[in-house]
């Protein structure tokens, strides 16, 4: 299944110059690993720590929340707090 | 989570007042904080610094030191771990120094010996050589081309290409057109702003007692946000395996952020693993804040474009933060949480993090969003003036709402901005008269809130009464919050509960008590664990009554046959199933562990009244209210406690407090004597609001409230005192010298 993901557009460097890439995931776990297989240049990114926005509900470090074409996914930096 | 999990209203003991738990041992004094700790042939520590902003280490001679009478090891770098890379690299380098001392205070050896005295004689004894390197601490001076390269390593691939190395991370996020919006504008205001380091100013120093034997077993005890985060860190830097080190989180005397890492703890295992006894450190006030944690000062730009109307047709912001010598300033969360109260078509932000030579920098309530508020909500009051806009109405009409697009990306959820502004206005602090000379401020804020690993058991007595086992330090009240969810859940009294902050060996792992999280996470599963409890006490009642289980259900704290169907049988309370529950099928507990993931972002909204003496510059804060959504206020007085203390530390932060570097670059003010936080007779009674706005992603509808009150402080606070001076104040803190000399530079501009 293909879903799509904006990034902030600060790795827009990473990606060619795309704010927004479609990869096969169906979970974030699997949206993790096929943006660093798709887009070798973001696994650093990515293995520093990101958390992802389901429908705007944040998924801080969970690799398992399930994911359908019809969410709005975007790709967030870990968050954390005081 | 089920919705009809759910429960936002009919509470019994939620949003119920009573006794906080750790009260009678806090005023008693019996309370066993971090340097209460002690243990038969404990020795003290005592660690050697740096002087030198930057410097290069020659030779470390341990030599003398050793020879003192009653010095039992002493430790450099060699003592730790080798190979480690990332955050446990970086902590490493920061708890114990390797070739180069980075900042003024950085620990360079440390010696333990049988006494406290003979410690810090011995530290003195250890010969450093250095080779002084050129240093810089300034945010703006450590970015220009010729500034000093502190390593040239550590720039992520996110960094733009010709940028300086001491430039590490970058960041920038938006969308729509920026420029487009501008040409839409009536008005435009382009502003730039900086502020000062600030320490979380807890007032209990780090101190632990750490015993590690040759077998590579170790017990820590220390004041903590997070233990367990402790206990992985310290492993990894002395190099033994994670589950052979138990940790055990004292009492806490305030942590804001600055706990949620490790400075003398790893130090001491090795000091303990050398001398082959307990290890004592207790860090001086000097210590606190030359070595652990302060926010990042701070270099801003912020250009925002309005309508004659009030409407917002575009906001930027550049915002630079410096996190001393290590990756890590938290300009990503300047950047998203700048502009996130609003409902923008067109806004981008972009953060630069940036390592000089001071100590590396700490989380400090809603790490980075103070600041980047700061400057916005500066530049928001200011069109208002030029507009004769009223602040709140114009925050209402760009306020962001539920299915709002974020400025960070994702559209809001369920939130409570509206509510809080609304509140604001109605709140009779708003329309209060002002004598002459003061002046009227607000500001909003916003945060993300955090859920994080969570584990909680909870054990059940032959009397009825329960016992809780969380393992998130309690640093707002937790310990009365979660007895009074699980109260709700068991239908048992609050009193009827004892709540203890499990050790690492007796408990699954729980992250830090950090980013607003306990009330929601920790809260979450005491919840599910008392769900697991009343489950396995409703088995015992079927089994008794020979009926199913799922014709049993629980209410007010009585097992219940669940209609007329399921027979006739008396309620049976939970102390009459718990008395026999060793024999009719064994100890009744509850467990929960999980990472929750729905933990809400929350705002507030603050008013503040100023008071500026143009003749000294002295500003007075005299009236303080501040709103903020809560989603379910669990314990209000805690809430509110938590809305005055986020407000308190702003007071300081905007108006006193900050770390002075002189051209050596060594700390000019590390006590408490010239860093000068707020006391009670700085302060005003701050008044509070709490609005309940539900969390959908928590049972009772709780967002955290422990970093949101800090963020619209620094603004609030601003917009006030500039009102009362007749003068923007565009660089924290607001001390009298810079009071007077914004009055005297406008003066001279006529």
């Amino acid at each position: 299944m293909r879903v799509e993901v904006h990034l902030w557009s600060g790795l827009r460097s990473l990606t060619g110059g795309l704010e927004k890439v479609s990869v096969e995931a169906a979970s974030t776990g699997e949206l993790l690993a096929a943006l660093a297989r798709d887009y070798p240049q973001l696994a650093p990114v990515i293995d520093a720590g990101v958390s992802v926005a389901v429908d705007g509900r944040i998924i801080a470090s969970s690799l398992t929340e399930p994911l359908g074409p019809d969410n709005e996914i975007y790709l967030m930096q870990r968050l954390k707090g005081g | 989570m089920a919705l009809d999990d759910h429960k936002t209203t009919g509470f019994k003991f939620i949003g119920t007042r009573p006794d906080r738990p750790d009260g009678l041992d806090k005023v008693t004094g019996r309370a066993l904080f971090g340097a209460d700790a002690q243990a038969p042939g404990m020795l003290h520590g005592a660690i050697v610094r740096s002087p030198h902003a930057h410097a290069r280490i020659l030779r470390i001679d341990t030599t003398a030191a050793e020879a003192l009478e009653g010095v039992k090891a002493v430790v450099t770098r060699a003592d730790f771990a080798t190979g480690l890379s990332g955050e446990f690299g970086f902590v490493l380098e920061n708890v114990m120094a390797g070739d180069r001392a980075l900042y003024d205070g950085h620990a360079v050896a440390a010696v333990a010996a049988s006494s406290a005295l003979i410690a810090r004689d011995a530290a003195k004894l250890v010969q450093v050589d250095y080779e002084i390197l050129p240093h810089v601490t300034d945010v703006d001076a450590a970015m220009v081309d010729d500034a000093p390269v502190l390593n040239d390593t550590y720039a992520d691939a996110t960094v733009p290409a010709g940028l300086h190395p001491n430039v590490v991370r970058y960041h920038e996020s938006g969308h729509g057109d920026v420029e487009a919006g501008f040409a839409a504008a009536d008005l435009i205001v382009e502003d730039s702003f900086k502020t000062e380091a600030t320490h979380q100013g807890y007032i209990e120093p780090h101190a632990c007692l750490a015993t590690l034997g040759a077998d590579g077993k170790g017990e820590l005890w220390c004041t903590t946000q997070g233990h367990w985060i402790a206990q992985k860190t310290c492993a990894a830097l002395v190099g033994i395996d994670t589950s052979q080190l138990r940790v055990t989180a004292s009492e806490i005397g305030g942590g804001f952020g600055g706990k949620t890492t490790v400075f003398i703890e790893p130090v001491a295992l090795a000091l303990s693993r050398k001398a082959n006894r307990p290890v004592k450190i207790v860090m001086n006030r000097s210590e606190v804040f030359r070595a652990t944690g302060p926010t990042s000062s701070t270099s801003m730009d912020v250009k925002i474009g309005m309508m004659k109307d009030g409407t917002i047709t575009a906001a930027q912001g550049v915002f630079r933060l410096q996190g001393g010598a290590f990756p890590g300033a938290p300009m990503e969360f300047s950047a998203m949480c700048a502009f996130a109260p609003y409902n923008l078509e067109n806004v981008k932000q972009v953060g630069y993090d940036v390592i000089s030579n001071r100590p590396k920098q700490a989380a400090y309530r809603a790490p980075g969003a103070p600041m980047a508020s700061f400057a916005v909500e500066s530049v928001i009051d200011d069109l208002c003036k030029q507009l004769g806009l009223d602040p709140i109405d114009t925050r209402l009409k760009n306020a962001a709402r539920e299915g709002t697009k974020a400025s960070y990306g994702p559209r809001f959820q369920r939130i409570g901005l509206v509510e809080t502004l609304e509140a604001a206005k109605a709140h009779p602090h708003y329309t209060a008269p002002l004598k002459p000379g003061q002046g009227r401020g607000v500001s909003c804020g916003f945060w993300f809130n955090h859920g994080g690993e969570t584990s909680v058991s909870l054990a059940l007595s032959e009397d009825g009464t329960c016992q809780i086992s969380v393992g998130t330090p309690d640093i707002g009240g937790s310990r009365a919050s979660m007895a009074l969810m699980a109260a709700e859940v068991l239908g048992i009294a609050y009193e009827n509960f004892r709540v203890t902050v499990a050790d690492t060996a007796t408990l699954g792992y729980n992250d830090v008590s950090h980013g607003s999280r306990v009330t929601y996470a920790s809260g979450l599963a005491t919840i599910k664990a008392a769900q697991d409890a009343v489950a396995k006490l409703c088995k015992r009642a079927a089994a008794k009554w020979g009926i199913p289980e799922d014709a049993v259900y629980w209410e007010d704290g009585f097992a219940k046959p669940s209609g007329a169907n399921a027979g006739n049988f008396d309620p049976i309370p939970l102390a009459e199933i718990t008395k026999d529950m060793g024999s009719t099928g064994g100890p009744i507990s509850g467990h929960f562990e999980a990472t929750p993931e729905g933990a809400g972002v929350s705002f507030g909204t603050h008013i503040v009244d100023a008071e500026v003496d143009p003749e000294t510059g002295k500003t007075a804060v005299v009236r303080y209210t501040v709103i903020q959504d809560a989603g379910k206020a669990i314990h209000p007085t805690y809430v509110e406690g938590q809305f005055q203390g986020g407000a308190a530390q702003g007071i300081g932060w905007a108006l006193n407090e900050e770390y002075v570097y002189g051209e050596d670059g060594r700390l000019q003010n590390s006590i408490f004597l010239d860093y000068r936080v707020p006391v009670a007779s700085d302060l005003p009674m701050i008044d509070t609001v709490i609005v309940e706005v539900p969390n959908p992603g928590h049972p009772y509808g709780v967002r955290g409230v422990g970093e949101t009150g800090i963020v619209p402080p620094l603004a609030a606070i601003a917009n006030a005192v500039s009102a009362a001076a007749g003068v923007r104040l565009r660089h924290l803190p607001m001390s009298p010298p810079r009071i007077l000399r914004a009055l005297r530079a406008q003066a001279s501009e006529g």
